[in-house]
């Protein structure tokens, strides 16, 4: 069964380690759905978050894969256990006279803020679990989206509660 | 602490890592690192005629001592031509050391004179790579390069040099040691692991030792051999195996896959228990997959978790350097403390079965009357050589049937390209496996087609005052090919006639070198005892029968058990 996981990746902050890691995805037939890549507190190395599809036996062997590397330093499938994503979306969407107001109202029932307004444009800010950008993509669609940037997923396993 | 400019340092280590002989050729880009070389004169430097030949060169060398091999080559071309022979040392794990030249920090990514993003380029086929952009990490680097090459799994690492690198000064503080944060191989194999291996193979009425070139890597041949005399246990070899586990042992069933032995394909898909060890369950050893050794359970034990559960279920991975875990199993079993009587008895109707393979179809061909046939030349070059010589073969069907006819006995006595089958490979093997053991007699197997790929490096084996001596078994074919196209494209043979041959006795004696002919079965033996005898460099070339293919096979995408028999 084909599923999609997150993988969180801790790399040596060096030239090339990131192209060493997209190079064995697209060498190997692995796809990325979507890539993350930012500093860590620690600045030798790099924070990438992947998210992948495939079923265990790919997964398995993507992560083994990603542990081979030389600049890899450390690899959780962050989908195994209980973890927190989010992903922000920049959307804009056409708002003229008589879809303004819709614009707005979907806002506030999805919690996005308007970041830019033009005489025809509002630019949406809209954070959340994957699912939600989705969800407010397709409302927005009908009403005529302009442009979209997204960041990708990026992802946290969540610390274990004692009860 | 001693300050050094870059080219020094790249000297310095090579020398702190043990290094003999290199093999390179050079250019604007790596006069500078040539120039100290030269001047410091204690490295031997092999100088080639392409590089490709230094890379394969260097990886015979490495092949047939364990030891990292080392080349050089300058910018660009020179560094581009690098990429075949670090591609074919990549397939095969092989330990070694490339230093290209590049153009200076200041002109990187202008599209300079000789500028190629080698680093780029090879990052796909290296086990690591680097380009030196500060001379002060070049201590670090070269350390890591050699630790990286050698360890864990072996394979190439480049390092590229920009020209101003190489003459900018820094201290040189080079480490004993390194460690690594990201990069830990796990060697020591898990004892429980260990254990169940030993439970299940208690438990076994019809195991198989399949080795791979793992056990070769790991130097692994006496613990292996000593496990499978233990048990009384048949052993098949992959062609990266042989020479993992002696050849003549009445314990080898020979070599399995593609063009493996009837006995061994056939033991494999009704074996109850595979014991996998330091092979990669590639797919000329597996056919279709579906139908691969559907009754056995599966021991695997393999340094690198990427091979394990990469083509086939595994029910025992064992994560680590076949040679301790072999050691550790050696141990187990003499715990036991089972009579050997017991092990024998416990497979003795496997091994009747196994026998009843064997004599159904052997190894074998047919001879005719008045044309050569390639086994036979091969049979008579084991019987002259006594299995004592390092051979390395070119690819096609001269590889296979060496792998076929010829028995090895000695670890690193057999150099291949396997992983990528690479032709042009052998001769420059073979003159790095010279390199290292001057006295050997060193013997490169080719196909008329192969040997024209890098017969320039006789030229090499000649400057080098060497014995390489090279067998040409001529098909006026690229025969491998031809045979697919007799079997699976209706003899339609396109683009594999090589009807017109060089006369490469000529070609021998151009370069200097002693060439002899055979063209009747009768003149074989006569002309192999007087190459092998002659000095210097021999091209022994061996007009055989055209359309001779390799048998057994089978064919790609067919199970294993579905052989074309001879
Ligand atoms: C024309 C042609 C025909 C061929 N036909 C056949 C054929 O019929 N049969 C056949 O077998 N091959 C054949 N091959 C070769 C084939 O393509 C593969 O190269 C070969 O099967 C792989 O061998 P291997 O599984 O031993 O793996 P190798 O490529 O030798 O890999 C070694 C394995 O050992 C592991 N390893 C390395 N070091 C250690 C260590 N210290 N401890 C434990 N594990 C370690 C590595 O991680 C790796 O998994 C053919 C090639 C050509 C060019
Ligand atoms: C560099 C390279 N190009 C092409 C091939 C594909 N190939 C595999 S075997 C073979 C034929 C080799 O011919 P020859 O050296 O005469 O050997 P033979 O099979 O006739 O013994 C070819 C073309 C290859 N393995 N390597
Ligand atoms: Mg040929």
């Amino acid at each position: 069964m084909k599923h999609k996981h997150t993988l969180s990746v801790l790399v040596e902050n060096t030239p090339g380690a990131l192209s060493r890691i997209t190079g064995l995805f697209s060498g190997r037939g692995f796809n990325i759905e979507s890539l993350c890549v930012a500093a860590t507190l620690d600045p030798t190395l790099s924070h990438l978050t992947l998210v992948t599809t495939g079923d265990d036996f790919i997964i398995e062997q993507i992560i083994k894969q990603l542990n081979r590397l030389v600049d890899v330093y450390k690899v959780v499938d962050v989908t195994e256990g209980v973890y927190v994503e989010r992903e922000m979306a920049l959307v804009k969407v056409k708002a003229e006279d008589e879809t303004r107001a819709e614009v707005l109202r979907m806002c506030d029932i999805f919690r996005c803020k308007v970041v830019d307004v033009s005489p025809k444009t509002y630019t949406i800010e809209v954070t959340g679990p994957e699912s939600k950008l989705k969800a407010v993509i397709e409302l927005l669609k009908p009403i005529g989206i302009k442009e979209i940037a997204r960041t990708g997923t990026i992802a946290m396993v969540r610390e274990k509660k004692t009860v | 602490m001693t300050k050094m400019t870059g080219k020094e340092m790249v000297v310095e280590a090579l020398k702190r890592e043990g290094v003999e002989v290199c093999f390179g050729f050079p250019g604007g880009a790596i006069i500078d690192v040539y120039d100290t070389l030269e001047r410091d004169g204690t490295i031997k430097h092999v100088l080639v005629r392409h590089e490709q030949g230094a890379t394969h060169a260097a990886d015979g060398y490495a092949r047939a001592t364990g030891r990292v091999g080392v080349c050089i080559a300058t910018s660009g071309p020179g560094a581009t031509n690098t990429v075949t022979g670090i591609a074919t040392a990549y397939a095969d794990s092989i330990p070694m050391v490339v230093f290209t030249g590049q153009v200076p920090t200041s002109l990187i990514g202008n599209d300079a004179f000789q500028e190629v993003d080698i680093v780029g380029i090879t990052r796909p086929c290296t086990k690591h790579n680097y380009l030196v952009k500060d001379v002060k990490d070049l201590p670090r680097i070269l350390k890591e390069a050699f630790t990286v090459a050698r360890s864990g799994r072996p394979g190439p690492v480049l390092i590229d040099l920009p020209k101003d690198v190489q003459n900018a000064k820094a201290e040189f503080d080079y480490p004993e040691k390194i460690k690594f944060r990201s990069y830990n191989p796990v060697l020591e194999p898990h004892s429980k692991q260990i254990e169940r291996a030993y439970r299940m193979i208690e438990k076994s009425r019809r195991p198989i030792f399949y080795v791979g070139g793992g056990v070769v890597i790991a130097n692994a041949h006496k613990e292996m051999k000593e496990l499978a005399e233990m048990l009384h246990a048949p052993v098949t070899m992959t062609l990266m195996g042989l020479s993992g586990f002696p050849g003549t042992s009445e314990l080898s069933l020979g070599m399995l896959g593609m063009h493996g032995t009837y006995c061994s394909n056939m033991a494999m898909a009704h074996s109850d228990l595979i014991i996998a060890v330091g092979a990669r369950f590639d797919d000329r050893v597996t056919g279709k997959i579906d139908a691969f050794a559907p009754k056995a359970k599966i021991i695997h034990i393999d340094i690198d978790p990427t091979s394990i559960q990469k083509n086939v279920k595994v029910d025992i991975p064992i994560v680590g350097d076949c040679r301790k875990a072999l050691k550790k199993i050696v141990k187990a079993v003499k715990k036991a403390g089972r009579p050997a009587e017991a092990w024998k008895e416990q497979f003795q109707e496997w091994w009747e079965q196994l026998h009843a393979w064997e004599e159904r179809h052997p190894l074998t061909y047919k001879e005719e009357p008045g044309v050569i046939k390639p086994q036979y030349v091969i049979e008579q070059l084991y019987d002259l050589t006594k299995g004592k010589a390092i051979i390395s073969t070119e690819v096609g069907q001269n590889q296979m049937w060496t792998a076929q006819f010829y028995k090895f006995d000695e670890p690193r006595s057999f150099l291949t390209s396997g992983g990528l089958g690479t032709m042009g490979y052998g001769l420059p093997a073979a003159i790095g496996a010279q390199m290292a053991f001057p006295d050997k007699l060193v013997i490169d197997v080719a196909g008329d087609g192969s040997i024209q790929m890098n017969i320039q490096e006789l030229a090499t084996a000649q400057q080098e005052k060497l014995n390489v001596k090279v067998v040409i078994l001529n098909n006026q074919f690229l025969g491998m090919v031809r045979q697919w196209q007799e079997l699976f494209y209706d003899r339609v043979y396109a683009a594999t006639d090589f009807t017109f041959t060089p006369d490469f006795v000529k070609i021998a004696e151009a370069y200097g070198a002693t060439g002899l002919r055979a063209t009747k079965p009768e003149e074989v033996r006569e002309v192999l005892e007087k190459g092998l005898e002659t000095p210097g460099v021999v091209i022994m070339e061996f007009v055989i029968a055209r359309e001779e293919g390799v048998f057994p096979m089978v064919p790609a995408g067919k199970a294993t058990t579905e052989m074309l028999l001879v």
